[in-house]
């Protein structure tokens, strides 16, 4: 499974949606999904990946890691896996 | 309805090992935090948190003890003795029998339990030492304290997290004031700063990892912290009878639920329970001069924090004056409202209201006095003591003078 497609799989699940259901387009608060989902979504992330992704819950603005879409989160990881490989 | 007062103090937190050295930090404004130092502390990701150094338990209890003593008992019996020994109280007969000990602690022997997990699930060991039980259980500290001091009458732990000090404190001060009991040592205690302590936090994503900066538009997180505060509150009457020195005099305590979210705090939630503290000491609100803010320097509860002092104070909430210790001597989870009754009972006898330390840069969300970074000389008539938890529970103290 591409990135992309396990990144929705993990939001759509968190959101209680099915994976159709969620866009590239969504953002955490148009699926519903509020800061305690946003940090379990990044877990779940973290574990899926085999990364770490800067996230602080107090500031989520003040890190490089751009959670504002589903396309800016799959933008970061895949930047964040592509550093590990390096 | 029997008057309450506090004839005792004790502690040992980060800012010193007693009362007299944590005021003289909280005067100076000095920072109890630092690197972490424990083993393992090379796989957290948050490595400063508020540790008690120059701390040396055998120097304190013997072997036999500390098999039975976690750190948070420690701290706790370190505290007692402080407090038992300035209220000049010797709990003997019809007294032992009406005095208990109510603590707060969240997370209990919390070091035991790391200790002992990693022992039979790291290292593969099949047998652990037969006191596991009885050193970790939260309710521990509180009965080694009734054994210490033959308190007889009720004896229990609360645990409300963050506001389990001040949940327990206000347990001891209706206790007494119904006529249930005349004394009651109370406080609150913790140490989780270890591996697993600190690992389980660091999950939550709301710890800082350079500094807890209270109000202050660039803070980023809570640090934690450890140790105790505990403190004897006695009936008026007792203590007045006895010629005991009176600290101050527990005018009043409420506690709600926000009910709505596990960890999101609730501005209505913390309003009724500040307005409920002064509806029940019968105080007026002008008459506040300084608040201890719960101030734990995440984005969420600051500004909720001061949006409900704004609500309960109106007009009079910019002229009081609202700090958070915790940017010294970190958030000490079940333990922080007992260390922080201690900036309250300095505002009160000594004028010295204890500052905000790390803060760098006015939030128009938390627009008021937080007595930056600097302690302030000031007389003050009533404080209050703020506490909310995780899960929405809250717990307001208000003290005054006799």
């Amino acid at each position: 499974m591409d990135v992309q497609s396990k990144v929705i799989e993990i939001i759509a699940e968190q959101a209680m949606l099915e994976p159709e259901d969620v866009t590239l387009e969504s953002t955490p608060d148009s699926l519903g999904i509020d800061s305690l989902g946003l940090v379990e979504s990044i877990f779940a992330i973290e574990e899926a990946f085999d990364i770490s992704i800067p996230f602080n819950a107090n500031d989520p603005s003040a890190s490089d890691f751009d959670i504002s879409s589903v396309a800016t989160i799959v933008a970061g990881i895949t930047r964040l896996i592509e550093e590990k490989a390096t | 309805m029997t008057r309450v007062v506090i004839t005792g103090v004790g502690t040992i937190n980060p800012l010193g090992h007693d009362a007299q050295s944590t005021y003289a930090a909280m005067r100076e404004g000095r920072c109890g935090i630092g690197p972490l130092d424990f083993r393992d502390v090379d796989r957290l990701s948050v490595r400063i948190g508020a540790q008690i150094r120059d701390y040396d338990a055998e120097t304190v209890f013997n072997r036999q003890q500390l098999a039975l003593y976690d750190r948070f008992t420690q701290f706790t019996l370190i505290s007692a003795r402080q407090a038992v020994a300035q209220s000049g109280l010797c709990f003997s007969g019809p007294l032992a029998d009406r005095s208990g000990v109510v603590l707060g602690t969240s997370g209990g022997g919390l070091t035991t339990q790391d200790e002992n997990y990693r022992a039979v699930y790291e290292e593969g060991k099949n047998r652990v030492h037969p006191f596991v039980v009885p050193k970790l259980m939260n309710n521990a500290a509180a009965s080694h304290v009734s054994m210490e001091f033959n308190l007889r009458g009720p004896s229990f732990t609360v645990a409300t997290a963050c506001a389990s000090s001040n949940h327990a404190m206000g347990q001891a001060f209706s206790m007494i004031r119904s006529g249930l009991c005349t004394a009651m040592v109370t406080g609150g205690t913790e140490a989780m700063l270890c591996f697993g302590g600190v690992k389980a936090w660091e999950g939550l994503r709301v710890m800082s990892k350079d500094a807890c900066r209270p109000f202050s538009a660039t803070r980023n997180g809570m640090v934690q912290g450890e140790g105790a505060g505990v403190f004897v509150f006695e009936a008026l009457d007792h203590a007045q009878a006895r010629g005991a020195e009176i600290l101050a005099e527990v005018l009043g305590f409420a506690m709600t639920s926000d009910a709505a979210d596990i960890v999101m705090p609730s501005k209505q939630g913390a309003a009724r329970a500040i307005a409920g503290a002064l509806a029940d000491g019968g105080i007026a609100r002008e008459r506040v001069g300084y608040i201890n803010a719960h101030g734990t320097g995440t984005a969420a509860n600051d500004k909720t924090e001061c949006a409900a002092v704004a609500d309960v104070f109106g007009t009079h909430a910019d002229k009081l004056m609202i700090s958070s210790t915790k940017s010294m001597h970190g958030h000490l989870i079940g333990g922080t409202g007992a260390v922080e009754l201690l900036a309250c009972l300095m505002a009160l006898n000594e004028g010295v209201i204890a500052p905000t330390i790390g803060y760098e840069e006015p939030d128009p969300e938390c627009a008021l006095d937080v007595v930056p970074n600097e302690a302030r000389e000031a007389e003050v008539d009533v404080v209050l003591s703020n506490a909310f938890a995780f899960g929405g529970l809250n717990a307001v103290l208000a003290l005054g003078r006799v």
